[in-house]
């Protein structure tokens, strides 16, 4: 376990070191750079960064003009109002035209905290996913946003990716082995009863969720699926194959996100218990962030549970 | 304007009414009321004032020009066609299976779309941003867009117009094709917009005030926008949905509705006779 660093951070860090490299790069914001973290990039790189104000849907339309003309933009805002508010706007002025536009949402999920419901974004996997042409990432801890904002800007076409606002623990850059590639899954640990597979926030529960049944005789394989869109459909097939049953795990609605992803894939490809473990169809509420994940079962002992009951399924 | 120059763009245009009227027709669907409001503005645009070259479409120093109002392409496509972006006898696919010119423009399918657009109010943010990306490089293209006066009642327009006015981009020119009409009839019932001029001011643009269907002052409202600095131009082009077409003008059912062939055959014949006049003039 390393540094203690919400993706956010690391995501203002990141883009700002891609500026350096890359003059192509331009940032938006909707006057939430001190909270999607780029005002770094705003104070480094202030002509190559534009604050359209709370006007987000204005802000895709114009990434998409300034993607038309060659620039690589990065548009950052919370969540809710890129993915949703603005969702219109990026489903037919960036994913229609395949224009290269980073659709950036922080604050995701649950562990926004305080603000509550309102802020708290949990429909955005399903709303980016099912738009045609885009791509869909949300890494685990800073360690991984950082080789994704990378891979991100490497990768030509319409993407979105998703920020968090807690400050989570690094785990990626102690596991022997790891490697980031956008559209692969990564293997965190290995097991042969049962697989987590986790995104974002939940990857470091779905760890410690492991532990947990390790003790009790269950050897869980703990999957960090960064990109729900492509799927890994291959690590899946493999996971399924192998372990027999799998649980899913996110900080998102279970409707439309990574569990009915897989659920969807295996269903056609190789039927195994999938038991889907997220918020359960129902809006969140302000609390701490981590009063909030545990009111709605966001724990390593709400994914043990799942893993359990998957596990239980497979006779 | 030289009678000349008068003369070669009122021909142009009379040609792609004619062939606006013709791809709606085989398409039996599509736009055709507002793509002959457009047709003047669009040929003043691309026969008149726009630096471009059909030759090399995706030139990184082209003027560029979004079709806000998306639905209109019978009429952009028909001008692109004349300009010589592609082949006449593509617009026979006009909204067909068969080809890739869809009822509203694809950028990565037909030569001469700037931008993907369609849905209303989205075009002129691209327009905004593209006009960013010319300032970014020092590059001295124009970009113009097209809007319709229904258009304006979505608020990304008015999103993008403070943007515009927060970046002074004197690089942007945008054109309001008002022919007072939309889908469920006049616009000042459906959602009265107007003082658009006040409007519009009040967002920091330059407003010029223009007849949409005179080249004459097509060529000076577009001059004056090109030589104003520090903020956009807007230019309201005062238009007749239909025009050219005597039971299609003013008439809100022709919005997107395509003659049968009655309609189509006298249609064709008011066309054809405005054509000749320019031709016998």
């Amino acid at each position: 376990m390393g540094e203690k660093l919400a993706t956010r951070s690391a995501y203002g860090e990141a883009v700002t070191a891609l500026g350096a490299r890359d003059p192509g790069i331009v940032v938006l914001d909707a006057d939430l750079s001190s909270a999607t973290m780029t005002r770094q990039f705003s104070q480094v790189y202030p002509e190559r960064f534009f604050n359209m104000g709370i006007a987000e849907c204005n802000m895709m339309g114009v990434a998409a003009g300034l993607a038309a003309c060659g620039k690589k933009p990065f548009a950052s805002t919370f969540a809710m109002f890129a993915a949703g508010r603005a969702f219109e706007q990026v489903r037919n002025s960036i994913a229609y035209p395949r224009l290269n536009v980073k659709v950036v949402g922080s604050h995701g999920g649950l562990s926004v905290g305080e603000d509550g419901a309102t802020h708290q974004c949990c429909e955005d996997f399903a709303l980016m996913r099912a738009v045609p042409n885009m791509l869909v990432c949300c890494p685990c801890d800073g360690h991984e946003m950082r080789l994704a904002v990378e891979a991100l800007a490497a990768y030509d076409g319409p993407a979105y990716l998703r920020l968090g606002r807690l400050a989570v623990e690094t785990v990626t850059d102690s596991i022997p082995g790891y490697q980031f590639k956008l559209g692969e899954g990564a293997v965190l640990r290995d097991g042969a009863d049962v697989t987590l597979v986790a995104v974002g926030l939940m990857v470091q529960m779905a760890l410690q969720a492991a532990e947990t049944l390790a003790g009790e005789g269950i050897d869980a394989r703990v999957i960090d699926m960064h990109t729900l869109k492509p799927l890994d459909e291959g690590l899946i097939l493999k996971a399924a194959r192998e372990t027999g049953a799998i649980v899913t795990t996110e900080e998102h609605n279970i409707i439309g996100g990574l569990g009915e992803a897989v659920a969807g894939y295996l269903g056609g490809a190789c039927p195994v218990p999938v038991v889907r473990h997220g918020v359960e169809d129902c809006f969140g509420r302000s609390g701490k962030a981590a009063q909030v994940l545990a009111h709605y079962g966001l724990t390593p002992e709400g994914i043990a549970a799942a893993a359990r009951r998957a596990a239980a399924l497979k006779k | 304007m030289d009678q000349e120059k008068f003369k070669r763009l009122s021909l142009t245009a009379a040609r792609g009414r004619i062939r606006a009227m013709e791809m709606v027709h085989r398409a039996a669907s599509g736009h055709i009321g507002g793509s002959l409001s457009a047709m003047d503005i669009l040929t003043a645009l691309y026969f008149d004032v726009m630096r471009i070259d059909p030759a090399r479409p995706k030139d990184p120093d082209r003027d560029r020009f979004v079709l806000s109002k998306g639905h209109c392409t019978p009429a952009l496509y028909a001008v692109l066609a004349l300009r010589g972006y592609f082949p006449q006898e593509d617009l026979k696919l006009f909204r067909s299976i068969e080809g890739h010119y869809s009822g509203h423009p694809d950028m990565n399918y037909v030569p001469g779309v700037d931008m993907s657009t369609g849905s209303l109010g989205q075009g002129i943010s691209a327009a905004v941003g593209m006009a960013l990306a010319g300032r970014l490089d020092r590059k001295d293209y124009r970009v113009y867009a097209l809007l319709g006066d229904g258009e304006v009642e979505e608020g990304q327009v008015w999103e993008a117009f403070m943007a515009a006015s927060k970046y002074k981009l004197d690089n942007l020119c945008a054109i309001v094709d008002i022919n007072g009409l939309q889908i469920d009839g006049r616009t000042s019932d459906v959602m009265p917009s107007e003082p658009l001029d006040a409007k519009f001011a009040a967002f920091g643009c330059q407003v010029i005030p223009a007849d949409g269907h005179d080249f004459r002052s097509l060529e000076a409202a577009l001059a004056q926008a090109a030589e104003h600095r520090g903020g956009p131009s807007v230019i309201l082009a005062r238009t007749v949905k239909g025009k050219g077409v005597s039971f299609m003008e003013n008439d809100a059912g022709w919005h997107g509705k395509a003659p049968n062939d009655e309609q189509f055959a006298k249609a064709m014949e008011e066309l054809q006779a405005a054509l000749e006049g320019w031709e016998g003039n």
